[in-house]
């Protein structure tokens, strides 16, 4: 009975079937030609749905919003460049040479992960494929909602013993998988999504968490090192005079690093810049200092700031007590899986180059696919539980995807009007993102004022204290489309708002 | 059989019919890649269900493998580290070595195997690692042609 003589083989050679490396594979009709024509042949990045800029052909991705990293990168290189400058010659001279070497080495540590946090994919996870999303919805329907209004979908998975709810991400038309969250500045899912960072202004995530945890322990080391070499500096100018207002008053208008100078001489021309470093280092020290030691209990405790932040395994929601799956129970261990893991491949293939059914598809598509407009419905409180508990021998069947009459139809115009009985259903789905916010069951959001936020200039909600942590969740008011409960879990919507009306705040760093 | 192929029968005036199954990840150990061997309900008249589950067995062992902490990622890490991480942009890293294995495993189980019985198995890199989408094609019968021009037409570039 298996073996159906019936069925052809397939030729495979005849198939067109999505291949990740770029080698054109052969295809019916005029995807042949469009292959062979190099100059039309277009790559994944160019329509690519969420909210990025791409540069270099694809190889450097960023958020749209670049947020705050011209400044970052503005004053570590300033800075730097001071100290380099005006610091350096006088403690080689009268220290050591290895001062420069130090402050050098770690300054090329800090700007080259800097960089790689900022342009490298997060763990940004693709949208669902037509197909796949019709095969979602329908698991969906067929897990019995007969409400008119559906409230949000999730789907419980047991993680080691532990139960988790899986929320459905209406932009990306998937359920998202465990620890990934949907940023609204970049409207992307993202694994292991940490928090959006202005300062680098990228997603922090599975991918680039190891670059951007680098950079900020080396930032810090850097910091402190600078800190202490002016300050060490200064100090042993005053020791060789009788202090430093009067080595000020002494010879104007000598340069730092004139061989003639006198060892408690310093030009009052100067002095400003020393205070400058000497002010920038020392918040810098602190605040950064305090990031990394935040970051660091993340890593050994295999945390993310989103899950920190929702207090998802402290019971801080208000939910019963959980503990986080994900740990290891060992500090070292989780240390070693977070950092020390094997690097995940990019999954957006951004360089790849897209084939003649998707060329087909995205020409037709509105380029607005991601902003759709649904419209917000009141949900109830309760969530449809989609499947049970998917562990490997109970999930449920899942029916096939329903073949659609039309070969290549917009994807908006295959939802409505494929699944036509649904198109009521579809619009309905998607809860009021306001609803949203309030906890239908773990995973609480706490709704402190958002004054409270507007005192933090800083717009990192994990930024030192933990008072921090209580502040993010305004963010589901912040009129993007998307998934409704998802945005208020991602600490960068709070950001967003922030992000605008915090655009002159002074920043700590270098 | 006779049941499924009268359904199919319904639907082959149609321009292009392709059914596919979505075999879905397990998440019961975590977030490490791994894939749900049961066996979907839809398959049940075109493979074995033991050809099926030691496929996507074997999957899960070469992402397990992949996936695995031990003496050699550490090693990576640490190089990469001392690098400021710029070694990724030469060196292929481990996980990549494996996924090459995958897809060549893949296209082998797809010719000896899948594409004999009417099936086609996407690589889950192409879906974001979501999902094992199994694509069943429908016999064309005695137009004898491969309805090959259908197998993608679902997909819009991600």
């Amino acid at each position: 009975m298996m073996k159906n003589c019936e069925y052809q083989q397939i030729d495979l050679e005849a198939l067109s079937t999505p291949a990740p490396t770029p080698s054109p594979q052969p295809v019916t009709d005029n995807g042949k030609e469009e292959e062979k024509t190099a100059k039309k042949q277009r790559r994944k990045w160019e329509v690519f749905q969420g909210k990025n800029r791409f540069c270099c052909d694809g190889r450097i991705i960023m958020a749209r919003q670049s947020g705050v990293l011209p400044l970052t990168l503005g004053l570590i290189l300033l800075t730097s460049v001071l100290f380099f400058i005006f610091d350096c010659p006088f403690l080689v001279q009268h220290l050591t040479v290895c001062i420069p070497v130090i402050g050098g080495a770690l300054f090329v540590f800090v700007v080259i992960t800097l960089v790689q946090t900022s342009f490298s994919d997060p763990g940004i996870l693709p949208r669902a494929t037509p197909d796949e999303a019709a095969d979602v919805e329908k698991q969906i329907d067929d897990a019995g909602n007969t409400t008119y209004r559906p409230p949000p979908r999730t789907r419980e998975v047991l993680i080691n013993q532990q139960a988790v709810k899986l929320k459905y991400c209406f932009t990306c038309k998937m359920f998202r998988p465990p620890r990934t969250s949907h940023c609204s500045l970049c409207d992307n899912c993202v694994e292991r999504f940490d928090h959006h960072c202005p300062w680098v202004g990228n997603c922090v995530g599975k991918r680039n968490y190891r670059f951007f945890y680098t950079f900020i322990v080396s930032l810090s080391f850097l910091t402190a090192f600078i800190f202490g070499c002016v300050t060490t500096h200064l100090a042993l100018r005053a020791q060789d005079g009788k202090g430093l207002v009067f080595a000020l008053q002494e010879s104007p208008g000598r340069y730092p690093f004139s061989q003639r100078l006198s060892s408690n001489s310093l030009n009052q021309h100067f002095i400003i810049i020393y205070i400058y470093i000497l002010v920038i280092c020392f918040f810098s020290v602190w605040s950064i200092l305090g990031l990394s030691g935040f970051h660091t209990y993340l890593v050994a405790s295999n945390l993310t700031t989103n899950e920190d932040i929702k207090g998802s395994w402290t019971g801080k929601s208000g939910a019963e007590a959980a503990t986080n799956p994900y740990s290891h129970r060992n500090i070292f261990v989780n240390c070693c899986s977070v950092l020390c893991g094997p690097m995940p491949p990019s999954l957006i293939d951004r360089r790849g180059f897209l084939s003649a059914e998707e060329e087909a598809a995205a020409a037709a598509a509105p380029q607005a696919t991601s902003r759709e407009v649904e419209l917000p419905v009141l949900a109830s409180k309760k969530d449809i539980n989609v499947g049970s508990k998917c562990v490997s021998e109970e999930s449920p069947a899942r029916p096939a995807s329903r073949p659609r009459a039309p070969p290549t139809p917009p994807p908006a115009d295959r939802r409505r009007g494929g699944g036509g009985e649904r198109a009521g259903h579809n619009s309905a789905v998607n809860s009021d993102p306001a609803r949203d916010r309030r906890p239908a069951g773990r995973g609480a959001l706490r709704h402190t004022p958002a004054a409270a936020a507007a005192g933090d200039a800083h717009t990192h909600t994990h930024h030192n204290a933990k008072a921090q942590h209580k502040r993010t969740h305004r963010g589901a008011r912040s009129a993007l489309d998307g998934p409704g409960g998802t945005r208020a879990a991602s600490p960068g919507v709070g950001r967003s708002s922030k992000d605008r009306r915090n655009a002159g705040s002074p920043p700590p760093l270098p | 059989m006779a049941t499924e192929f009268h359904n199919l029968q319904e639907l082959r005036h149609s321009a292009s019919l392709v059914n596919k199954v979505f075999v879905q990840r397990d998440y019961s150990e975590g977030t490490t890649c791994k894939f749900q061997t049961k066996f979907p309900s839809e398959l049940e008249s075109r493979v074995e269900r033991t050809l099926f589950e030691e496929t996507v067995k074997t999957l899960n062992n070469f992402y397990a493998e992949a996936e695995k902490i031990g003496a050699h990622s550490y090693l990576e890490a640490c190089v990469a580290c001392s690098t400021a991480y710029l070694i990724f942009l030469c060196m292929e890293t481990r996980y990549e070595k494996v996924l090459k294995k995958i897809a060549k495993y893949i296209q082998e189980q797809n010719e000896k195997v899948y594409a004999p019985r009417g099936l086609l198995i996407t690589d889950p890199i192409d879906r974001g690692m979501r999902v094992i989408e199994i694509s069943i094609y429908e016999d064309r019968g005695s137009s004898g042609s491969s309805s090959a021009s259908s197998s993608t037409s679902g997909s819009t570039a991600r």
